[in-house]
């Protein structure tokens, strides 16, 4: 942890942060199943404490990586950070723009031509229609979907979806880049491609947020790493003391502790 | 590649994190610097609210384009659609009318029924658009941070963009069928403001609501139906009965019609008291809407 200089400029600072989801177990809140059930007190809701007092910070030009179990609150902490999810406490600062790569989708609405989307998505992240016209054919030209661009999304394979995804992300130059499971999209020579373009973003001074399960990339291409367990920041150290400590945990290592490779595969 | 950001990064605030202060809490969406602090039900700054708002404004109409686009209106047969349907409908309330009514209304009472129809029904378009835009919003809402109010927005766009192609039918019925044109048509501009403000207001107020209650739609279908018949539209402002007045005073947009009806029947400058009553009920609507649905906004991406 020494290594974490005070003196490096905080580009995300998330202090003491809790997240709280109140779910209702019904399927779906409706006006109908309220009006029959007034009077009677029986709400059927459950909370569920997605983030636990997580404070950590993340230097300029550094990449944070975030392992954890599924569950553990990891996806929850990357919308807290976007300024999508509200904090129920504690608080998130954030210096820089922002580009997101949340759950493979930049807000990719399926009925709609991939131009659409792509149009629509960064105009909504703020960009205006001339940087949009700027990069759309870097976007399109990364992704190698030059051919499917004017076909509705639905018609596009999960690999195109993700690579597509992956390319506006990618191409939004961001100050502060958040990605979340977005390395392990596409055939074998796409992921070396965007392993590639992370492995440089890594170095141009970009911060980044990398959530994976693939631990060989965290160990690879991150400068520190946190481990969140069921909402808890556990761990926030070196990545490879962050990655034993959590294959140990986990109980997937080998008895000669040689990690076991289908956790560490990701490229 | 990064070449790009160099211009941006130098207008950074670099140095070190200092307290919060105000000033942090004004750049919500913007690229410099973003405090996410709790506020679930409350409001958000307003007035960086409203700048960002206007900023990405250019999201809002390309999102009624798109809207649009996979609505065919930019094709023949679509556009012939849409102005073909409500056309139907008109014809079906008068002859309607005139057999409940036994009396002809005429070519004049036409002229009145299509009109006050017409704009109707951009009200509930806006409405019934409006009602699933924060709902099917979907991917968008959970992975991008914008203000949402630009998804109910883009529904009041699109319904005015639909709403166009009708006055253009409806302008040959008015020449044959209506007063003279003069100075006194000009009014129509106010009143048809008046008749945004308040189709904003309730798309707000709906687009929230439907994310509480997903059935809300199915409610909205009946209460827009009920809605048509209790307003001046089937009938003159000026026909209902005493007993049922405080009807017309009670529905938003009554005044509004009866206004918009003055103008366009009689040749009019519409009467005060409805003006300034439908001015009241619209910036009401606008407010309670867009207040509600903005304090809401943030809660939106649990709840989806």
């Amino acid at each position: 942890m020494s290594s974490l200089s005070a003196s490096d400029r905080v580009r995300i600072r998330v202090d003491d942060v809790s997240v709280t989801y109140r779910t209702s177990l019904e399927r779906a809140p409706t006006l109908r199943s309220t009006l029959t059930r007034l009077g009677r007190r029986e709400r059927v809701i459950k909370e569920i404490q997605a983030l636990r007092g997580v404070s950590f910070e993340v230097g300029h030009g550094k990449v944070m990586g975030i392992v954890g179990a599924n569950g553990a609150g990891k996806s929850t902490l990357m919308r807290t950070v976007a300024g999508i999810l509200p904090p129920n406490t504690g608080r998130v600062e954030v210096h820089g723009r922002v580009s997101t790569l949340l759950s493979l989708g930049v807000g990719f609405n399926k009925q709609l031509t991939g131009r659409e989307n792509v149009v629509l998505g960064g105009l909504a992240a703020g960009l205006t229609r001339a940087e949009l016209l700027e990069k759309y054919d870097e976007i399109v030209d990364f992704a190698e979907l030059e051919e499917f661009m004017d076909m509705p999304m639905r018609t596009y394979s999960a690999g195109m979806y993700g690579r597509l995804a992956f390319a506006v992300a990618m191409t939004m130059h961001p100050e502060i880049l958040i990605i979340d499971e977005a390395l392990s999209v596409g055939d074998a020579r796409f992921r070396r491609k965007s392993f590639e373009r992370m492995r440089q973003l890594c170095q141009e001074d970009h911060t980044i947020l990398l959530v994976s399960h693939a631990l060989g990339t965290i160990e690879k291409l991150c400068d520190e790493c946190i481990w969140m367990h069921k909402g808890l920041l556990r761990m926030w150290d070196e990545p490879t003391a962050v990655v034993e400590a959590y294959t140990d945990f986990l109980g997937v290592r080998d008895a000669d502790k040689e990690p076991d490779p289908v956790t560490m595969e990701d490229l | 590649m990064g070449r790009g950001i160099d211009h941006l990064a130098s207008q950074l605030p670099v140095t070190a994190p200092t307290a919060p202060t105000a000033r942090d809490r004004t750049d919500e969406f913007t690229s410099a610097t973003h405090v996410y602090e709790p506020h679930k039900v409350g409001l958000p700054p307003l007035g960086p609210y409203l700048r960002e708002l206007w900023r990405r404004r250019e999201f809002a109409f390309e999102l009624s384009r798109t809207e649009l686009r996979s609505q065919h209106f930019n094709t023949v047969f679509g556009q012939l659609w849409l102005v073909l349907n409500p056309l139907l409908l008109a014809c079906v309330y008068f002859v309607l009318v005139d057999i409940l009514r036994r009396r002809s209304g005429g070519l004049e009472f036409f002229a009145h029924l299509m009109g006050a129809l017409f704009v109707f029904n951009f009200v509930t378009d806006a409405i019934r658009q409006a009602v699933r835009s924060v709902t099917g919003g979907g991917k968008l809402i959970l992975n991008t941070a914008f203000p949402r109010v630009m998804l109910p927005g883009a529904s009041v766009l699109t319904a005015f963009k639909r709403f166009l192609p009708t006055m253009i039918i409806f302008a040959p019925v008015y020449i044959a069928a209506g007063p003279t044109p003069g100075p006194e048509l000009l009014w129509l501009i106010p009143v048809f403001a008046l008749f945004v403000i308040l189709a904003s207001g309730i798309s707000m107020l709906v687009a929230a609501g439907q994310v509480y209650f997903r059935d809300l739609k199915n409610f909205l279908t009946y209460a827009l139906r009920i809605w048509l018949y209790g307003s001046p539209i089937l009938y003159f402002a000026s026909e209902v009965p005493e007993r049922y007045h405080f009807l017309l005073v009670l529905n938003p947009v009554a005044p509004l019609l009866a206004a918009w009806s003055s103008i366009v029947d009689e040749g009019m400058a519409p009467e005060s008291g409805d003006l300034l009553l439908g001015a009241a009920w619209g910036v009401a609507l606008f407010l309670t809407g867009g207040l509600f649905f903005i304090s809401r906004e943030r809660e939106f991406a649990v709840r989806l």
